[in-house]
């Protein structure tokens, strides 16, 4: 049957234009300014700087620059903002998806090729969209799942793997005062949430139900815990230096001698122990692709793949983080930082713009201390991958469990020298404390 | 019954391990290729007891292409072009061993500076496909720089091959009777520079790849092919070369102008992956000088091919030549009934001779061990297939 569209007449239309404006009359007189008027003046809010809030002042806060900085302070201050912006997720991500690209544009320069190139912005930028494009593919591509998968390990594992590694994230002090969650267990929780990660790996492997992820979830699990003694090892001589478990503190007690200046040789067991957690080269066995195609990322696809991508380069900038907090004395640094950005009794204008009230000078200089050291660290970390191989199973194994282990107990003997013969440690010759 | 006792006391000597039925429960079987990036156009089962290796059944054919039939129905020229196909890589050198033995079986002879040609075509060509073996194999021990470098420096060669031939890839270069046409202006002062570049760079392939410690430990004393092994397993090229017997066919039969250079057999006696994969870079090394010395010898002028007849043809009788290709002595058995077509070609490659070192090798040893030994071998599964 053939439907005959309605002749147009143009007072049918008239009309019905008005009909819809008569009705969104009625219903904003009546319904949408009452509500409105209800939620701006009667629903309080948090009061910020002493002051009592409805949602009507605190858009006339917004709206009003001289005002406008309090509230983004008392903000900022939030716990909410803290786990999700800075120091805590969005921070970390952020820093994530800059480490896949430098990485990239690094590790090509160092082979002679150039990288990505064309995802960019105008010609500028040499592919510096490249990994928002590869995010874009890898959210559309469709998950295939293995027949006979155990299906919720399989997708747990992956949000698991994200959620463990922004985990370990929330516990890394930036700056005094910011970390999202300051406790005095700090290091302990570090290792404690660490040790989750090859119980992911061989989950996922199980759940797989194939033999490439099968064997190289035996690999990654073999090759944690072969190289979590040492690292843990090599934190503590840290530990009995510092005197403390808080990660806040042991950082802060670093002043004015770095740790890595007493315990290098911790130092470097704990940079070799964090590249074997982080299963980069040359400890990617559980990933060797020549001999295991993917190990135990073979069946992954889509965004699965994506985010278990995204987790283990938060744990780069975890693991840098700490080992910054632990060895390089954390935000430490010089003041390079003024301590006002601008003259105190100018306009309101520019006392907005100089962020006035606002800018602490020196958390930002702590900050960018922080962030100095951890990029130097992650460079490292990205290093070997140019110029190294990957090593054997056996030779891994005898490598944790012999070697570094026992390089680990030199430097703790030789932190506990140190404790007693007075030259660090409360009362130290060479503490300030 | 007999004849299955003697296969399994045949098989125990080239060291395959016969798997009891009973044992199969604790052993992973897998199969490794086709689709594995670890293994190419072929496949391998082993089974793991562990993670060692005590069983290995390579099964090639999945490129088989039927070349050696193919040919009985192209006359000997338009045989070219398709010969080259099953090693791309080293065209011009699966082309010349078929180029000497029509050139026996018709009698042509071919000019001097065309032999000249020949051989530096050969050695370039050489250049291109080791680097690209090195290339595979730095990426096979997890070493992405030593994929890139040789893939980079590999391109410098297929543009001089490009000028020399005027493809990139599949030159059909060698014909019977001479090459297809003569060496372009400046091709030699080019060439010359590009060995000097390549020298240069070969040392920075040993310092970060060959001298690197952990590719050592990685390599040495894996997968040894005793000398004694490998002339029972008939194993040539680099691997015969590297358990130690000192054979190249370049000297041992020289063809064409290689009877008046002066080089040195590269050999080594460690018989160890690190072996099998040293000896190629010192043949990459040792063709350098290879090829300054053809440069220099070659005539200035002259002619780089035989006048031919239009379907060239010989008496009926038969002829086999061989040359050293990049994985061994590749050879071509031609047989000839005194028409434009061959009778029947068989061509005899090294690939094929050295997978049967494969479950040799990989028996005992450990997983992480498998990419190391297997292209430690030099085989191209494509030109094994034919």
């Amino acid at each position: 049957m053939a439907t005959v569209p309605e002749e147009f007449r143009f007072g049918n239309f008239l009309a019905s234009i008005i009909w819809v404006i008569l009705i969104v009359i009625v219903l904003l007189t009546l319904v949408i300014l009452p509500l409105t008027f209800i939620v701006l003046f009667y629903v309080p809010l948090p009061p910020v700087n002493g002051e009592v809030l409805t949602p009507y002042l605190f858009l006339t806060m917004i709206v009003d620059p001289t005002r406008t900085l309090p509230i983004v302070k008392y903000l900022i201050h939030t716990t909410p903002f803290k786990v999700i912006v800075f120091p805590g997720f969005v921070f970390a991500a952020i820093i994530a998806a800059a480490t896949i690209f430098v990485e990239r544009k690094f590790l090509a320069k160092m082979q002679l090729r150039v990288g990505p190139l064309y995802a960019g912005v105008w010609g500028v930028g040499e592919g510096i969209l490249q990994l928002a494009a590869d995010g874009l593919k890898v959210i559309s591509k469709e998950i295939l799942i293995p027949s006979g998968a155990d299906k919720p390990i399989f997708w747990a594992a992956p949000i698991a793997f994200v959620a463990t590694a922004a985990a370990v994230v929330a516990l890394i002090p930036v700056a005094p005062g910011w970390v999202v969650s300051n406790t005095d267990v700090g290091l302990i929780a570090v290792f404690a949430i660490l040790g989750f990660f090859p119980l992911i790996a061989l989950l996922f492997s199980w759940a797989s139900n194939s033999k490439y992820p099968f064997i190289g979830g035996l690999r990654a699990l073999h090759q944690m815990i072969a190289f979590e003694i040492p690292f843990i090892l090599s934190a503590l001589s840290v530990v009995i230096l510092a005197g403390s478990l808080n990660l806040t503190h042991i950082a802060t007690s670093q002043h004015p001698f770095w740790f890595i200046l007493f315990l290098p040789i911790s130092a470097f067991v704990f940079f070799i122990s964090s590249l074997a957690e982080l299963e980069r080269v040359p400890f990617d066995l559980p990933e060797a692709e020549s001999e295991i195609v993917a190990g135990w990322l073979t069946e992954t696809s889509g965004m699965i793949y994506g985010l278990i991508q995204l987790g283990s380069y938060l744990k780069v900038y975890a693991l840098a983080a700490l080992f910054v907090i632990l060895f390089l004395g954390g935000w430490s640094g010089p003041q390079i930082f003024p301590h006002q950005l601008g003259p105190p009794d100018a306009i309101p204008l520019v006392k907005v713009l100089t962020l006035q009230g606002l800018y602490n000078a020196v958390t930002v200089n702590a900050i960018f201390w922080f962030l100095v050291k951890t990029i130097v660290i992650i460079m490292l970390m990205l290093l070997p991958r140019g110029i190294s191989p990957r090593i054997r199973i056996d030779i891994l194994l005898h490598t944790g469990w012999y070697k570094l282990i026992v390089l680990a107990f030199v430097n703790m003997f030789v932190a506990l020298a140190l404790i007693y013969a007075g030259v660090l440690g409360p009362g130290g010759s060479l503490s300030i404390h | 019954m007999a004849d299955l006792e003697d296969r399994i006391s045949e098989s125990q000597k080239m060291g395959m391990q016969i798997v009891k039925e009973s044992d199969d429960d604790r052993l992973m079987t897998l199969s490794v290729g086709p689709q594995h990036p670890g293994s190419g156009h072929f496949r391998f089962i082993v089974k793991l007891d562990g993670d060692y290796i005590v069983h290995c059944d390579p099964d090639p054919g999945y490129v088989h292409r039927g070349e050696e039939k193919m040919t009985e129905y192209r006359n000997f020229i338009q045989n070219i072009p398709h010969l080259e196909r099953p090693v791309i890589h080293d065209s011009t050198n699966i082309t010349y061993s078929y180029s000497l033995a029509v050139e026996e079986l018709t009698g042509i002879e071919v000019p001097r500076r065309g032999q000249f040609i020949r051989a530096i075509a050969s050695e370039l060509n050489r250049q291109v496909y080791t680097l690209y073996w090195l290339a595979i194999y730095g990426i096979f021990l997890g070493h992405s720089t030593m994929f890139m470098w040789p893939t980079g420096d590999r391109e410098l060669f297929i543009d001089l091959l490009e000028a020399l031939t005027g493809a990139r890839v599949t030159h059909a270069f060698n014909i019977p009777g001479g090459v297809r046409n003569d060496v372009p202006d400046g091709f030699k002062d080019r060439c010359l520079r590009q060995i000097t570049y390549y020298e240069k760079r070969l040392k920075e392939y040993e310092d970060i790849f060959y001298n690197n410690p952990l590719v050592r430990q990685r390599t040495e004393g894996v997968g040894i092919l005793t000398k004694e092994d490998a002339i029972r397993l008939g194993v040539t090229g680099s691997v015969l070369r590297a358990s130690g017997v000192p054979y190249d066919i370049r000297k041992a039969e020289p063809y064409d102008v290689y009877n008046e250079i002066d080089f040195k057999v590269q050999y080594m006696k460690t018989a160890d992956s690190f072996a099998r994969a040293y000896v190629p870079f010192l043949d990459m090394r040792e063709s350098c000088h290879i090829l300054r010395q053809l440069l220099d010898k070659m005539p200035e002028a002259g002619e780089v091919r035989a006048k031919l007849q239009a379907n060239p043809r010989g008496p009926p009788g038969e002829a086999y030549r061989r040359v050293e290709s990049g994985r061994g002595a590749l050879g071509y058995y031609i047989i000839s009934d005194g028409t434009p077509k061959p009778y029947r070609v068989k061509i005899s490659v090294g690939s094929f001779r050295n997978m049967l070192a494969l479950p040799h090798l990989l028996v005992g040893a450990k997983m992480g061990d498998m990419p190391v030994i297997y292209w430690a071998l030099n085989y191209w599964p494509v030109e094994a297939d034919r």
